[in-house]
């Protein structure tokens, strides 16, 4: 077995006697000690990889390995070494805060103190709740229970499903900086997210969609296989200016990003900026501001979404 | 087992902490126990009864005396013709009109005969008929005191006639009192009701909050995990039978007459028999609405069909069939044997296996179909 923390192998998994592809050959790897993301839209099958890893789910084919255990055989073994952190809150809302990392604590077979330590900086901004009961806390401070006891057992590997889908951004913000330190102490984590922003705070991302994996490496090396250039443009009119961009036969893809228009062209020798200013022009466009800019995150996302949604057409009109 | 007593200390936690929940499973029980039994009397009273009498003699005035005292009926009306007395059956206040013809007295004396004419309105049907043979055992009383027949009945005596009189003794229940026969099956239908709901309910919830997913990657394991559902709920079960029995016997003064920790380990294999009914629909359903109307369901057909408030035997043969399906019609049975009967666990054993069954099947179904879907 290689040292990978996490070992996937061609994971394939249907819903509903097998119409629905949720997981499709899904194969990445993760080494000890790294913050890896996997990072898609809803629906992209990011929860399903986690129900089969957490051994909550049997994938119909493909094998995985957490720390070395089979997912399916060492089962047991793995329950021991994971801390999984569902999507939706499932802790019990009708037990106080103390109540349920005590609970949680007892039944890996520990104790709070024991492993406070680790816990120690998100516990202590939970401490003051410990009396109230947990369905009574607000949505930030939920995360950072589920994130405790989550790691009350001290994990080898740690699972967060969207972790910070529906928290405030200062939170946000603070559950990455938690997740930092866990990192620094040694433990693996994998995260998702349908944040693009998040996936810079990454080692290294697995970009998802459709239940594929488009993608596997470190955020800049994403951003720098990004081919061609990519320009940024705004108009008075910015609805027109896309709509006309997108009628132009030399545009290759154009799109809608914050308060500009985000354009590649299709002939990557030609000199972009005249290119796009003479349609600008062509159209009677004032206040025309078009600028080369440096690819990100999201921008190769969705030239992958698009390479992947011609693949699927190439292989259905076959 | 660790995990067990920490499973069994959170389910307590969370069961003494909802205290709507807690004051439904002990304090209800214990008020429907006191409540419902008077009003599930099926003895009939104060049964309304218009008169006509056209006769105004001497038999027919010591008739209607007879029927107004004999505490069933009230005789509400006087009427003048069997018309007016019928409008008293169309609104509603009245359920009965007998109507005694001219030359009733007469008639008796000389013929020795009398029709008299009775009708009933069959709206409420147990009503109708119950009052309808309270108003002919009256008037067969009546009759048989008649100075003219005991006359021939002396006649026919001294002919040495045969003549059969007929006296009762009720066992086991002395004065057939309807409290006695009821009492003992609303406990059962209590037990049902805690067994059936609260454990189908409970484990439904945890998957519709989505707290078993959290459990299910911890190393509890499953039977653990059943156990510590069941375990607290056949302690509370246990807990209300006790309550139950004290209740029965403090505002009833009834005692079992058989052994108590016979009836114990009967309602201890019931409790599982009913703990695996409710595991079964939890691994059924995704939410609690459907478990409620599941369970509901099948609560009510038990509770209908168990010979609680009517006789199996007088059922249809096929309904008799689907009585005996329900685990409830043998506890009752089984409790009202060692209650008012004082059997003994050779008495009762047929009916115990039948409930063991129920026991194994249930469960074994139930964890097999847990095992299936996760």
């Amino acid at each position: 077995m290689p040292e990978a923390s996490i070992l996937v192998r061609d994971l394939s998994k249907t819903y509903d006697k097998g119409s629905v592809l949720a997981v499709d050959k899904v194969s990445f790897e993760v080494k000890p000690g790294e913050l890896f993301g996997l990072i898609g839209a809803d629906g992209a099958g990011k929860s399903t990889i986690f129900r089969i890893l957490t051994t909550v789910l049997l994938a119909d084919s493909g094998t995985a390995h957490m720390a070395g255990f089979d997912v399916v055989r060492d089962y047991r073994k793995i329950r021991n070494l994971v801390g999984y952190m569902p999507g939706k809150f499932s802790l019990y809302q009708d037990l106080t805060v103390r109540e349920n990392l005590e609970f949680f604590a007892t039944v890996f077979g520990t104790t709070i103190d024991a492993n406070m330590d680790l816990i120690k900086d998100i516990y202590d901004q939970i401490k003051p709740f410990s009396g109230r009961r947990a369905g009574k806390l607000s949505g930030g401070m939920k995360q950072k229970l589920a994130l405790c006891c989550a790691l009350i057992h001290k994990p080898a590997v740690l699972l967060l499903d969207e972790p910070t889908t529906g928290v405030d951004v200062v939170s946000r913000k603070e559950f990455w900086e938690m997740l930092k330190k866990l990192k620094a102490q040694g433990i693996t984590i994998i995260v998702s997210t349908p944040y693009m922003d998040e996936a810079k705070l990454c080692e290294r991302i697995a970009l998802i969609q459709n239940g594929r994996i488009m993608s596997v490496d470190t955020p800049v090396n994403i951003i720098k296989s990004y081919p061609g250039k990519l320009f940024a443009a705004k108009s008075n009119d910015i609805y027109k200016l896309l709509k006309d961009f997108r009628a132009h036969p030399e545009i290759e893809s154009c799109y809608a990003f914050g308060d500009y228009i985000h354009i590649t062209l299709k002939d990557p020798s030609s000199s972009g900026l005249e290119v796009l200013n003479r349609i600008a022009m062509e159209n009677n466009h004032s206040n025309v501001q078009i600028k080369e800019i440096k690819p990100g995150i999201e921008d190769s996302f969705i030239l992958l979404m698009s390479q992947q949604k011609d693949l699927v057409q190439l292989t259905t009109t076959k | 087992m660790r995990n067990l007593r920490f499973l069994l200390q959170k389910e307590f936690r969370q069961i003494f902490r909802d205290k709507i929940i807690l004051a439904m499973m002990l304090g209800v029980p214990i008020i429907q126990l006191i409540i419902i039994p008077w009003a599930m009397n099926l003895n009939i009273k104060n049964i309304n009864l218009s008169v006509v009498d056209n006769d105004h003699s001497t038999y027919s005035q010591q008739l209607i005396t007879e029927i107004g005292s004999s505490g069933y009926f009230r005789i509400i009306s006087a009427d003048q013709s069997y018309r007016q007395a019928l409008e008293h059956i169309e609104n509603g206040s009245s359920d009965l009109i007998m109507e005694l013809p001219d030359g009733f007295e007469r008639n008796l004396i000389k013929e020795g005969r009398q029709t008299i004419g009775i009708s009933v309105d069959a709206i409420n049907g147990s009503r109708a008929s119950i009052g309808r043979a309270y108003l002919g055992s009256v008037i067969n009383d009546f009759n048989a005191n008649l100075k003219i027949n005991q006359v021939n009945l002396a006649d026919t005596l001294t002919k040495t006639q045969g003549f059969i009189e007929i006296t009762y003794s009720n066992w086991f229940n002395p004065h057939a009192e309807y409290k006695y026969f009821f009492v003992p099956g609303v406990l059962v239908l209590l037990l049902t009701m805690i067994g059936g709901f609260m454990t189908a309910l409970n484990i439904v919830r945890e998957k519709e909050v989505g707290t078993i997913e959290q459990i299910n990657v911890t190393p509890i394991k499953k039977w653990e995990f059943i156990l510590g559902k069941l375990i607290p709920f056949w302690i509370i079960g246990m807990i209300l039978f006790s309550i139950g029995l004290c209740v029965i016997w403090g505002v009833y003064g009834i005692t079992s007459t058989g052994s108590l920790p016979l009836l114990y380990v009967v309602a201890g294999i019931y409790m599982i028999a009913l703990l695996g009914f409710g595991l079964l629909i939890s691994t059924y359903c995704d939410n609690q609405i459907q478990a409620m109307f599941v369970a509901f369901f099948f609560i009510l057909i038990f509770i209908l069909m168990s010979g609680l408030f009517t006789s199996v035997q007088s059922m249809p043969p096929w309904a008799q069939y689907i009585s005996e399906f329900t685990p409830v019609e043998h506890f009752i049975k089984i409790v009202r044997m060692i209650v008012l009967k004082g059997s003994g666990f050779y008495d009762v054993l047929t009916e115990l296996g039948y409930i063991s069954i129920f026991a194994i099947v249930l469960n074994g179904w139930a964890i097999w179909n847990y095992k299936k879907t996760s």
